[in-house]
């Protein structure tokens, strides 16, 4: 086991290795520097400003030292100053900017498994009935509908013409003022709109996966038993059939890590939410080699160690993949 | 985002918002005697980066810097520059030297007095090389800048610099006593500034808002108002919808919200809207090194195609005016009188007949030697106002036989590959007008090297003395003289088709009193607004 961790490890610092050579050398091979957004068409920017600019930056260096550059840097956990003119560090924009896209992507998470699974299940138990035919196709209605259409029609619909959900933003602005339960209620109500949207987006892929394991599950010779031995329904079900059927979807799980940062950019401009996929973003369309390094890295360490996680779970699940 | 990209300057970032020309949509009643307290939400697309406006270059960050700091001098409500922190200022007879006299007494927001030591501090910092300031330029043109006394302060040219003057606006204005010994690049004052404006800073949630309230030592008196907070929010649609339930006291509405979707009882019992030029204007540019642009007469041809009055109904509904040079109309500057082309397809066929362009083959296309008269007009991605522009445009140079593409391009991308390599045929793009009608960067000849303005190619030895005449005198008339020349010269040559100016289009919530609409806009006097005490909204306890 031990000899097969280490060499997963090395694997994967290898991968890490070349995800950050690749990013880098993407990002510059784009049209433009990140000091553009000063200096295009600005006739304040003069040559020679310019070449100060660049300068400061090492941006007159070539790429490939400053690729390495930003290792020497990286490897003391320093990603370097945004190129915005803010000139923060990358780490002090991405740190106030992640603990709400957690928060969301966590409760998103939480609700998806809450509602996808027994949504699988029971499509799976009860296969073409009517209850699964509706709800395949909800789900599939969820799937199909524009993320940012859904959230501009839930704003007007419950936030302009009832009036009863904000419709933008995460906190009211007397938030303060207000005793530790309102303001409970009042995140709650800031967040019910995104967390909706995200959810209800969401819920095709694991309620489908979970239809399908299920099924194959059921169809297995230990359902038989468990149920020639005079199981309850209940049992049999949840006892025997879930608890194998689940295990694919928890690795799921760990693979969808990365897909939550970048599903937020969307929820998090229309809704006004401060966090990091609004900031890639914007990154991006500045070229903002900095932040769009660090939001990389950080990505890529939660695949891969969501992979390594998957990984490892195999291992313990089934030894045949240890001996190897 | 990138809605606008334009030329900077500090002083005209705001011009969507705070100066321009105003025609009051509603007439004001003011029945009460001016109170204080409430406060104002303004909705933002887009979140500020530095609130030192020597460092930054967005229009966000500027707007929130311009409630704290205050320069020497400022753009009055006419458009006319008058002293703010400075009383009186004199220019020696042959321009050089300008010598600033300070009011005395005004107190930083940390209580400490504000002199001359802090402008020449502010001079300083800007042209010292590890200070990454896109302003520069103005402040290398400053041959020697002296603190005379403690409120007099004097700078020599080396050359009469007519844009100089308003170049001692709120850049270079800073506290000395703070930032002497920081690093200005890294310094955490620029995300918790201390100026001398109306507002002071109170606190910025990173994403969500940022929070001014009022400097009760204010000099010039205490706003009425207790704070100004501006609200990120960066979808425009989600926006709207904040404004429909109240959460937002002003924003900037597109056209069609102006027209239709705020033509209802409720945002006419809850809201004023206002309505002036835009300091911007938008124009297809020609490639004047290109074969075909480069002869006037096919530049005209196409003038006279274009019905431009359809392009405003059409995209901007109605919204902006025609324009027919690089100033806005009704500005100083502006010369009303130059050669207009009506639409006229007849004559546009005429001209293009003269310049050997006809069709002979008979598909409708004209052709010359042999080759089909099409062409390409580029603009950047996602801008619907341009792009509906060049189909327009597209339509009626179709009619007199011409066809044209259009190719949307990602900024950078754009300005990168295409603009600095001057790989286009014609283009349609934008500029932001600066208060100071110098526009040398634009026209003069010299400035067509890589990444600089001129990217036409624009050459005309008239036009280019004109500029410089234009920039070394500080008398009006004789610089009105040769700007009034040079537009007549451009309308004459079209080395652009100057298109329209579309209007800057506010509105602010009807508690509010006490908004006077000038030429600069609705902004300018924002520490006299003032809400009635019955209908006072954020009051809650300081």
């Amino acid at each position: 086991m031990l000899t097969y961790l280490s060499k997963k490890t090395v694997e994967l610092l290898i991968t890490f290795f070349g995800i950050t050579l690749v990013s880098f050398f993407l990002i510059n091979l784009a049209p433009g520097k990140p000091t553009d957004v000063l200096s295009d068409l600005n006739p304040r920017m003069t040559p020679e400003i310019r070449a100060i600019y660049e300068k400061q930056w090492g941006l007159d260096k070539p790429v490939h030292i400053r690729y390495f550059i930003w290792l020497k840097n990286f490897s003391k956990f320093d990603f370097g100053r945004s190129f915005s003119s803010d000139s923060r560090p990358a780490w002090d924009k991405i740190k106030e900017r992640l603990p709400i896209t957690i928060l969301i992507n966590s409760i998103s998470m939480f609700f998806i498994f809450l509602i996808a699974v027994p949504i699988g299940v029971h499509s799976a138990v009860k296969p073409n009935s009517l209850s699964d035919k509706v709800t395949t196709a909800g789900v599939f209605v969820g799937f199909a509908m524009p993320v940012f259409w859904l959230a501009l029609i839930l704003q007007l619909v419950l936030g302009v013409w009832l009036n009863i959900l904000p419709v933008s933003g995460i906190k009211s602005l007397n938030y303060e003022n207000l005793s530790l339960f309102h303001k409970f209620l009042d995140s709650t109500r800031h967040l019910f709109l995104p967390i909706f949207v995200t959810v209800f987006g969401s819920l095709v892929g694991i309620s489908r996966y979970m239809r399908s394991t299920m099924q194959e599950a059921l169809s297995q010779e230990y359902i038989v038993t468990a149920r020639a031995k005079g199981l309850p329904e209940g049992k049999v079900i949840y006892k025997h059939a879930l608890r194998n059927a689940i295990l694919p979807i928890i690795t799921i799980t760990g693979l969808s890590v990365p897909g939550l940062i970048s599903g937020s950019v969307i929820f998090e401009t229309i809704f006004a939410i401060p966090g990091v996929g609004q900031l890639l973003y914007q990154a991006a369309m500045a070229r903002d080699i900095h932040i769009i390094m660090a939001e990389v890295v950080i990505v890529s360490i939660l695949t891969l160690f969501g992979n390594l996680l998957a990984d490892i779970g195999y291992a313990l699940a089934d030894p045949r993949i240890r001996v190897k | 985002m990138y809605f606008y990209r334009h030329l900077c300057r500090v002083y005209f970032i705001f011009s969507a918002l705070f100066f321009s020309v105003s025609i009051p949509a509603h007439t004001e009643n003011q029945t009460d005697n001016p109170s204080y307290g409430d406060k104002i939400i303004i909705g933002s697309s887009a979140e500020a980066s530095n609130l030192i406006p020597m460092l930054s270059s967005d229009g966000a960050s500027h707007e929130v810097s311009g409630f704290i700091f205050n320069g020497l001098v400022k753009y009055d409500k006419d458009l006319t520059l008058i002293g703010d922190l400075a009383k009186s200022w004199d220019i020696s007879e042959d321009g050089l030297i300008i010598t600033f006299h300070l009011k005395k007494g005004i107190k930083w927001q940390d209580g400490v007095e504000f002199t001359a030591d802090d402008v020449l501090f502010g001079y300083k910092t800007i042209i010292d090389e590890k200070t990454l300031s896109a302003y520069k330029e103005d402040y290398f043109q400053v041959k020697k800048a002296e603190v005379l006394d403690k409120y007099t302060f004097r700078v020599t040219y080396d050359k009469p610099y007519a844009p100089a003057l308003a170049s001692w606006g709120s850049l270079v204005i800073l506290p000395r006593h703070i930032l002497e010994k920081e690093d200005i690049n890294k310094t955490g004052f620029s995300r918790k500034p201390i100026g001398t404006g109306p507002f002071k800073f109170k606190e910025w949630i990173p994403g969500q808002k940022v929070m001014l309230e009022a400097n009760e030592n204010y000099f010039e008196g205490r706003p009425y108002l207790d704070g100004v907070v501006i609200r990120i929010i960066p979808d425009p649609a989600t926006t709207f919808l904040e404004l429909k339930t109240k959460g937002l006291d002003w924003i900037g509405l597109s056209p069609l919200q102006y027209q239709k979707q705020t033509e209802t009882e409720f945002f006419r019992k809850n809201y004023k809207k206002f309505r002036y030029p835009s300091f911007t204007y938008t124009y297809l540019g020609f490639n004047l090194k290109h074969p075909w642009f480069c002869d006037k007469r096919i530049r005209q041809a196409i003038a006279f195609a274009l019905d431009k009055e359809e392009i405003v109904k059409g995209v901007l509904l109605g919204m902006g005016s025609v324009s027919t040079g690089p100033y806005v109309p009704d500005t100083w500057p502006y010369n009303p009188n130059v050669k207009k082309y009506e639409y006229n397809p007849q004559k546009a066929k005429e001209l293009l007949k003269e310049a050997g362009w006809q069709d002979t083959d008979g598909d409708g296309i004209l052709e010359k030697n042999g080759k089909k008269f099409e062409f390409t007009i580029l603009t950047n991605m996602g801008n619907t106002v341009r792009i509906k522009t060049a189909t327009i445009i597209q339509y009626r140079l179709r009619e007199i036989g011409i066809k044209v593409n259009i190719r949307q391009l990602e900024w950078s991308a754009f300005i990168n590959w295409f603009i600095d390599k001057k790989r286009f045929e014609a283009v349609i793009l934008g500029w932001s007008i600066g208060l100071d009608p110098d526009q040398y960067d634009i026209w003069h000849s010299t400035k067509i090297k890589d990444k600089e303005l001129n990217f036409v190619s624009f050459k005309n030895s008239e036009v280019d003395e004109l500029l410089e005449k234009g920039r070394r005198t500080f008398d009006i008339e004789k610089r009105k003289q040769a700007y009034f020349r040079i537009q007549e010269i451009l309308a004459e040559e079209l080395p652009y088709i100057f298109l329209y100016v579309p209007d800057s289009l506010p509105i602010v919530s009807s508690r509010f009193e006490g908004i006077k609409p000038a030429p600069i806009g609705i902004g300018y006097n924002i520490e006299k607004w003032y809400v009635p005490r019955r209908m006072q909204k954020y009051t809650i306890a300081k």
